[in-house]
């Protein structure tokens, strides 16, 4: 409700909005992708279902999560103008190519960070040394949380755009392509993520809790 | 007058937002606030003055973000300075009649310390010091630490503001709306380990509004000691054409805030969104409200960074696994440095269903204090289970206390003034619940009544230190009756009199008991039940016997701890069948369909014994038994070279192939480090010396300087354990320096670095030159997700391996031409 008020209030008017926060519920699980993520190809997919070891520490990985995961994203909806060279102005410094292209037409940009909390974390540890195996499920299944969040957003981002008229791009983020990690410097606190969502950065630019995505999303006319 | 003195029978009201009317004065997004202090004084002092007109007794100073990571020394002193200054005029400006104090506003670094982020805790006390110093030279009356995250470092902060002033401290949190830090610390650890620091009053601000944080309160008034304080924000905020709006206004605040106040609340404030109208509010609430009494809440606790344990009510179980004392392969890893066995073996326990470890890693030729802060760091990354330390080194004792997050046990103390005039000052400064042995210059008392005569004395000694005794366990001591028959009835006695008389806690290493008899269990678990019916409130007991789980479970069953049995019912519906075969016989049931099989089978070379068959398909318990009825018949070294490593080469085979995937090779790997640990279990036990199986050439590994990442760098460090590779790891995010250095010290042919971030790979690079120069023998190989053999070659190195498999065929070349030299 909030999302679909805010993006709708920044549609009209050509002001950054203030950072707004999201609670969402658990997304749907794609265990496609965790498996993927997991280091199981997807072609070899089937059969790991069938080997009962690996069958019992999907289990396990699934009965630990319920209540250490919390679903949290912080977003602000940014006006987009451009130089003379054809970069797109952010509140953060950048001259990414790769960027340029993608959002190349648009007029607004959704900034946000997504992440499921520390508690994720503090299983991989727990279980990498102790069950391997199970680590590996814990930190692919980390993965896949977080981009099914990413992925909940973007799509209800998407769907508010496309009913006043508006596309959205493929949402891009720091780190990737010719766009420097060391954009979350000047990123996150723009979203205010430190005390809202509990995202820190370290010297090297990376999110802790790990499993939390920083992304861009252009909109266009 | 000292605000602790005013708080005693008045409310103390604290200050609102700042940040909002910062931003209405003119301060621009980006800008920092403390610079403000020197370039709009004016506008500082016309905001503060206005919550002492509103009624405040206490304004921040407007120095939340003032640190060293964000101002270099001297402006950081400059701005303390004025910032305190500023709130020094505009108390004296303000007509307000109130008591009126200044206090110094510490907020968060932002940045994530150790084991989960990338900072040092003594470089984030470091920090905090200086603002304190700098505080405190301005003239502050109290200091105000807020908006913290994060348990450890709230820890940090404290200890800065402790160990750098005599003022009273007030800390304050930021929950969640699960009621939990970001982090993961429940209300109770975070009153635990600051009332044990000696916080002068504690609670929560921001994040939420005063209805969302009444659940946070209540668990704060149930726990805490101290005066309890609350600083919520004005409700939720939204985005209203382009500004924040908050939802909860100033009579409804007050409304809410007054029914905490009638809880027993003693500080009350605003943060985010709040004004001076909010505060005047409240305090003209309060007006018609009795201040409820700070009382001492008789409770024992102990807590980790994420939940308090309390003793008192049901029995808690203490690990004694991690103890070296008569156990060989233990003392081998402590000598080997061997982190991970000792890990190893607080999960086992966990798992078993301890709520404490001890943890006792003393031996003669070690050096105590630095391995004790390792073991406490390593173990609170991967366990939530508070820790009991245990050493009679004081160094080592005070090393790991401050390491530690959170209110940790202490092991121990006893009637001998020596031991007591050097541990209860720790305890003192660090926070503890101390284990008190009840002996003393004269030694061991036979009876009852001299134990229970030298607790008496320990209670009073405590106390001298402010360390009250619900912060005491007595040990009485347990002594084995094979040498005096009479010796358990002088413990059980000696418990149910200090629990029952003196009203404080006992524990108990209870399998001191059957020493020197047969089949100890039986002895061990009767006697552990008859303590507990004394009173017993805690054991420092053995989580595999199956004897003295039973015990427990019966026990809280029968005692009315277990609601509706259901602990009981889940422990004992999943115990071990009774079975007549022999335990490897009927190992083996699972794993037998499924890829592994088809793996194995499709291998040109497929598995020739069980026991290789056992490791390729993971099955970690089979592999185990099966060492170890081969160790009967063959030596050690040979069952690794003719059975472990060519089954470990047909799974790495199948792996290279594609025929099997990551997570089987790890399972395989698993298993094969079982076969591993019963060879070393052999080894140790017959005094060979010899490390367990390490046959090949050391191989140094690490994830580089600036990267946290290392699931990569543990797979492979895992693998080329199995295949004999002598491998220190060094950890991860680890200095160039470092790295080299071991290189040195090892002589080591083969360096392994990892590295997932590009930003991280000039690390790498810097890592390889430095090797180069002092440690020109070495070959490098680089792993990890951004590198690729253009890189690797960029970088200098001599192999890019794309995976563990890749690595271990390099190594296995590299420790030919290490042999032959």
């Amino acid at each position: 409700m909030d999302c679909r008020r805010i993006i709708e209030e920044a549609l009209a008017s050509d002001k950054q909005t203030i950072p707004q926060y999201l609670d969402y519920d658990t997304p749907s699980l794609n265990v496609t992708e965790w498996l993927r993520y997991s280091c199981i190809p997807v072609y070899e997919q089937e059969n790991a279902a069938k080997d009962p070891e690996i069958a019992a520490s999907m289990e396990a990985a699934l009965s630990l999560i319920p209540g250490a995961l919390s679903f949290r994203v912080g977003f602000c909806v940014v006006p987009l103008s451009w130089d003379e060279d054809g970069f797109p102005v952010f509140p953060f410094a950048q001259r990414s190519e790769k960027l340029r292209k993608n959002i190349l037409g648009c007029d607004r940009a959704v900034l946000f960070a997504a992440t499921i909390g520390s508690g994720i974390d503090r299983l991989i540890r727990r279980y990498e040394k102790a069950d391997p195996k199970l680590g590996l499920l814990l930190q692919g299944l980390g993965a896949e949380r977080v981009e099914s969040l990413c992925d909940a957003f973007n799509g209800e981002v998407s769907e508010i755009c496309k009913e006043n008229g508006r596309e959205t791009r493929m949402r891009f983020s720091p780190g990737y392509g010719d766009l420097p990690i060391e954009v979350q410097r000047e990123f996150l606190p723009l979203l205010d993520a430190e005390r809202r969502l509990g995202i820190t950065l370290s010297d090297s630019c990376l999110m802790a809790p790990s499993k939390s995505v920083t992304a861009i999303i252009g909109i266009s006319g | 007058m000292n605000v602790l003195d005013f708080m005693k029978d008045h409310f103390l009201f604290l200050d609102g937002g700042m940040g909002t009317l910062l931003q209405e004065a003119g301060l621009q997004p980006g800008e920092l606030p403390e610079r403000w202090n020197v370039s709009h004084p004016e506008e500082i002092v016309r905001i503060q003055k206005s919550y002492y007109d509103a009624g405040s007794n206490v304004v921040l100073s407007n120095t939340f973000g003032a640190n060293g990571l964000k101002f270099d020394e001297e402006e950081l002193e400059t701005l303390v300075m004025a910032a305190v200054r500023n709130a020094r005029e505009a108390a004296r400006q303000s007509s307000g009649t109130q008591e009126k104090f200044v206090a110094l506003d510490i907020g968060p670094l932002g940045k994530l310390l150790k084991p989960y982020g990338d900072y040092e805790f003594e470089d984030a006390v470091a920090m905090y010091s200086k603002t304190v110093r700098f505080g405190v030279a301005a003239g502050v009356d109290l200091i105000f630490i807020e908006t913290m995250n994060d348990s450890y470092d709230t820890k940090a902060a404290l200890l800065a503001a402790k160990e750098n002033s005599d003022l009273p401290v007030f800390v304050s949190n930021a929950y969640d709306g699960t009621g939990h830090l970001m982090t993961g610390a429940s209300p109770a650890a975070m009153v635990a380990m600051l009332e044990g620091m000696h916080a002068d009053a504690i609670g929560a601000n921001c994040s939420l509004g005063p209805d969302q944080l009444v659940g946070v309160m209540e668990e704060y008034l149930k726990y805490a000691s101290v005066p309890v304080l609350l600083k919520p924000n004005a409700g939720l905020p939204r985005s209203e054409n382009g500004k924040t709006v908050y939802d909860v206004f100033p009579p409804e605040f007050a409304e809410s805030v007054g029914k905490l106040l009638e809880k027993g609340i003693r500080i009350a404030g605003g943060c985010c969104g709040t004004t001076p109208d909010y505060i005047r509010a409240v305090v003209e609430k309060s007006k018609t409200i009795t201040p409820v009494p700070v009382t001492e809440k008789e409770l024992s606790l102990v807590s980790s960074y994420t939940h308090a344990v309390e003793f008192g009510g049901s029995p808690i179980l203490i690990g004694e696994r991690i103890n070296p004392t008569g156990k060989k392969r233990f003392q081998q890893a402590l000598r080997e440095n061997d982190i991970d066995y000792i890990l190893g073996e607080a999960l086992k326990q966990q798992d078993a269903g301890v709520q404490l470890l001890d943890v006792n890693v003393g031996l003669p030729e070690i050096d105590e204090p630095a391995f004790l802060l390792r073991a406490v760091q390593e173990l609170q990354a991967v366990t939530d289970l508070p820790l009991q330390l245990d050493t009679t080194d004081p160094v080592a004792m005070e090393a790991g206390l401050r390491a530690y997050n959170g209110k940790a046990m202490v092991n121990s103390v006893n009637g001998k003034e020596e031991v007591m005039s050097v541990i209860f000052p720790l305890v003192a400064k660090y926070g503890g619940f101390v284990v008190a042995l009840t002996l003393d210059e004269g030694g061991i008392p036979d009876t009852a009544e001299e134990r229970v005569a030298i607790a008496e004395k320990i209670v009073k000694r405590a106390a001298d230190y402010g360390i009250s005794k619900k912060d005491l366990i007595f040990d009485p001591l347990a002594m084995t009756i094979s040498a005096d028959t009479t010796a358990a009835l002088a413990t059980m006695q000696a418990v149910h009199r200090i629990r029952h008389e003196l009203k404080v806690n006992t524990s108990l290493g209870i399998s001191n008991v059957s020493f020197g008899l047969p089949n100890r269990n039986i002895i061990t678990s009767t006697f552990f039940a008859l303590c507990l019916q004394d009173g017993l409130s805690a054991a420092i007991m053995n989580p595999y016997s199956q004897e003295m789980m039973n015990v427990y479970h019966a026990f809280r069953a029968l005692h009315n701890m277990d609601e509706n049995c259901m602990d009981y019912i889940t422990y004992a519906q999943n115990l071990p069948a009774p079975t007549m075969t022999a335990p490897t016989a009927g190992a083996g049931t699972s794993g037998s369909t499924g890829i592994s099989d088809a793996a194995a089978a499709s291998s040109g070379e497929g598995p020739s014994s069980e026991l290789q068959k056992a490791i390729v398909r993971g099955l970690k318990e089979k592999t185990g038994a099966l060492t170890k009825e081969l160790l009967a018949t063959q030596k050690p070294l040979e069952i690794i070279q003719s059975e472990v490593i060519p089954a470990l080469n047909i799974v790495g085979a199948d792996f290279e192939k594609k025929k099997v995937y990551l997570p089987q090779l790890l399972m395989a790997a698993e298993a094969a480090k079982s076969a591993f640990e019963e060879v070393k279990v052999a080894m140790a036990a017959s005094d060979d010396g010899t490390s367990g199986g390490s046959s090949r050439c050391p191989f140094v590994i690490a994830t580089v300087h600036g990267d946290i990442h290392d699931i990569g760098k543990n797979i492979v460090k895992l693998i080329l354990e199995n295949y004999g590779f002598a491998v220190s790891d060094l950890g991860k995010d680890v200095p160039e320096q470092t790295v080299v250095d071991e290189v040195v010290r090892l002589h080591a042919p083969i360096v392994g670095l990892s590295a997932l971030m590009t930003t991280t790979v000039p690390a790498m690079e810097e890592t390889i030159k430095l090797l180069r120069e002092q440690a020109p023998w070495a070959k490098v190989c680089v792993g990890g997700a951004v590198l690729t053999q253009e890189y690797a070659d960029a970088i200098g190195a001599d192999r890019y391996c794309r995976d563990a498999m890749e690595t271990v065929r390099y190594a296995e070349e590299i420790d030919e031409e290490w042999k032959k030299s």
